[in-house]
């Protein structure tokens, strides 16, 4: 259920206050300079395997590329199984049956993007459609895109009834709402963004579409974080935060996990609240988590090319 | 009116010299170490030269990593080109003559004539090496006789990245012997410096950098061979090891390349101080690609 904002939208997204940029800039900054090692390091790795939502958006994806990334995704190393499975796959909505068939059983989420990904330039009947269409198919999660066109002209509205009804549309699944924060320009906007998606019912609110560059950066995802804590502590209701697109190395995880924990708090420190969008980002982490267990730097020979 | 006082001249303060910092080569940049540290280097009388970066072994992470990104491009390039880039080398070393004279004097502890003979030979291996670039292939490769109508041909390959122990004692000469023939192949090369005598091999990284080398293909670090030696040896995106100056380490260092099935090439003391190596240096290092066609004749 959509809250009920008092006011117009417009007043209430504007009154929020502003982000003063360079600060979010230096604490980003600051708190990625923090020293992970050791223990603390193998449980961050394995944590971060958790929360990745192993993701293709090719145009030239294959069911052939969709199973073997299904496999990778209920085991991702298939030497060591100690090594957990992530949280998700994430695929286009024609490769729903058979990423469906391939991870049934596992316990493994099944996203899949919609509403025209990744423009979403398409008539709001073509998004239900292709939003129902999906959860039939088996999705458990539906990543949506907002009309950035409709909230850069400050159409708000728009945005706010399309999220709803896809929303609706949805049923159980779980909806994550894409900022496409590349496209959105300030970090006043990405706040005004977060708070309408949250008002209009997201179940997670995601940076980028991976398509578009800048896609996610930490100063981004920190202003994502602490509106869904600010909107927790406003509410009562818990939102999640997925970073995706530009993450590819462990290290880059890893300060992702600091941000989420210094930010938002130890709660959101669990797949359920916090994802990792990415594809090439899962064999780093599992080739620093062969570092840690014989001491010498793998290779990516070693390891699937997805 | 009163009088004037005396004008005073100007103190003009003792002009400050401008030193070199002596660092890493890594990806064709030129970092400090990632852990801050240095350490002093002396001459071989025991005068204090300078300090040089002390390497860790994050450092040589970043230079595989570094090493492995060039391997594409460099390995891609044509045979001539790569040769037209050596010689490129012996040319910016060439204009460098004299600050590597002076430094490998310093260094050896052999006189101002010594050491520009020992520059000319270190010159005269890129060119002999450039002029292998193009040429090892129709030794080491070729067609092979078949009893069908049909083509086969062999052709050496790069093996890929390829870590070199530099000889300790020959800080100029020795680390050109066995830097060129690894790159002369197409494969890209993590070298580990003489560990007491390192400054020739940065003034040479400098050489390197303004060769038209693309970055990566030649890494170069400094610091404490036994610090350095396992790190690179035991790193699974290494494929081969050159460990000619890797003294009694490198047992433990064949040990370790083994877990990972690298190519070793374990050659005597002083092995690179042959003046026409041939392709001793180059065999250990390639891979040879054979290819059968179907129709022939």
């Amino acid at each position: 259920m959509p809250d009920t904002i008092p006011g117009s939208l417009r007043s209430y997204l504007h009154g929020l206050p502003g982000v003063d940029e360079v600060g979010v800039r230096r604490r980003a900054a600051d708190l990625a300079t923090r020293s992970i090692k050791t223990t603390a390091k193998r449980a961050a790795l394995d944590l971060a395997i958790r929360m990745v939502d192993l993701t293709t958006l090719e145009g030239a994806d294959t069911p052939g590329k969709v199973r073997a990334l299904a496999a990778k995704a209920r085991r991702p190393d298939p030497a060591d199984p100690t090594a957990p499975p992530v949280a998700a796959l994430c695929v286009y909505p024609d490769m729903i049956g058979v990423a469906a068939q391939a991870l049934a059983g596992s316990g493994v989420g099944l996203a899949s993007v919609a509403t025209g990904f990744p423009a979403g330039r398409t008539p709001l009947e073509v998004k239900l459609a292709d939003t129902r269409a999906a959860v039939a198919a088996g999705a458990t999660e539906i990543d949506m895109v907002i009309d950035r066109g409709a909230f850069l002209a400050g159409d708000y509205g728009k945005v706010f009834d399309e999220i709803t009804a896809v929303k609706a549309a949805c049923g159980d699944a779980h909806l994550k709402v894409i900022l496409e924060t590349g496209e959105l320009v300030t970090y006043d906007n990405v706040r005004r963004a977060s708070w309408l998606a949250l008002h209009a019912g997201a179940d997670f609110i995601k940076t980028s579409t991976g398509k578009v560059t800048p896609a996610a950066t930490l100063p981004v995802t920190l202003v994502m974080l602490e509106a869904v804590r600010d909107y927790r502590a406003a509410t009562g209701r818990q939102a999640g935060v997925k970073a995706a697109g530009g993450i590819r190395t462990a290290k880059d995880a890893i300060r992702y996990l600091v941000l989420v924990k210094e930010i938002a708090g130890d709660d959101w420190l669990d797949s359920a609240w916090f994802r990792l969008g990415a594809s090439t980002l899962l064999n780093d982490l599992l080739m620093q988590r062969t570092k840690l267990g014989t001491g010498h730097y793998g290779g990516p020979d070693y390891y699937t090319i997805d | 009116m009163a009088d004037i006082p005396p004008r005073i001249p100007p103190r003009i303060p003792p002009r400050i010299p401008v030193r070199r910092t002596y660092k890493l080569y890594v990806g064709g940049a030129f970092p400090r170490s990632e852990s801050g540290r240095s350490y002093p280097v002396t001459s071989s009388a025991g005068v204090h030269l300078a300090n040089a970066a002390l390497a860790s072994r994050k450092d040589v992470r970043d230079a595989v990593v570094a090493a492995r990104e060039a391997f594409p491009g460099w390995s891609g390039r044509t045979a001539y080109n790569r040769g037209q880039i050596l010689y490129r080398i012996a040319e910016m070393m060439e204009g460098r003559r004299a600050q590597f004279a002076d430094e490998v004097a310093a260094a050896e502890g052999v006189s101002a004539g010594r050491a520009q003979a020992i520059v000319s030979a270190a010159v005269d291996r890129w060119v002999h090496y450039a002029g292998w670039a193009d040429k090892f292939g129709q030794v080491l490769g070729g067609a092979n006789p078949v009893s069908g109508p049909y083509f086969n041909l062999s052709q050496p390959e790069p093996t890929g990245v390829v870590g070199v122990f530099a000889p300790p004692g020959s800080p100029l000469l020795g680390l050109v012997s066995v830097l060129a023939p690894v790159i002369t192949c197409g494969n890209t090369a993590v070298l580990v410096a003489s560990e007491r005598a390192p400054l020739p091999a940065v003034t040479l990284a400098e050489a390197l950098a303004t060769s038209d080398l693309p970055a990566g293909v030649a890494n170069i670090l400094t610091g404490r061979l036994a610090e350095l030696a396992p790190p690179l040896a035991g790193h699974a995106d290494v494929n081969a090891l050159d460990l000619t100056g890797a003294g009694a380490l490198a047992a433990e260092l064949e040990a370790l390349a083994a877990t990972t099935l690298k190519r070793v090439l374990r050659p005597g003391q002083d092995d690179w101080a042959d003046p026409d190596p041939g392709l001793s240096r180059i065999r250990p290092f390639v891979e040879t690609k054979t290819v059968w066609h179907p129709i022939g004749r």
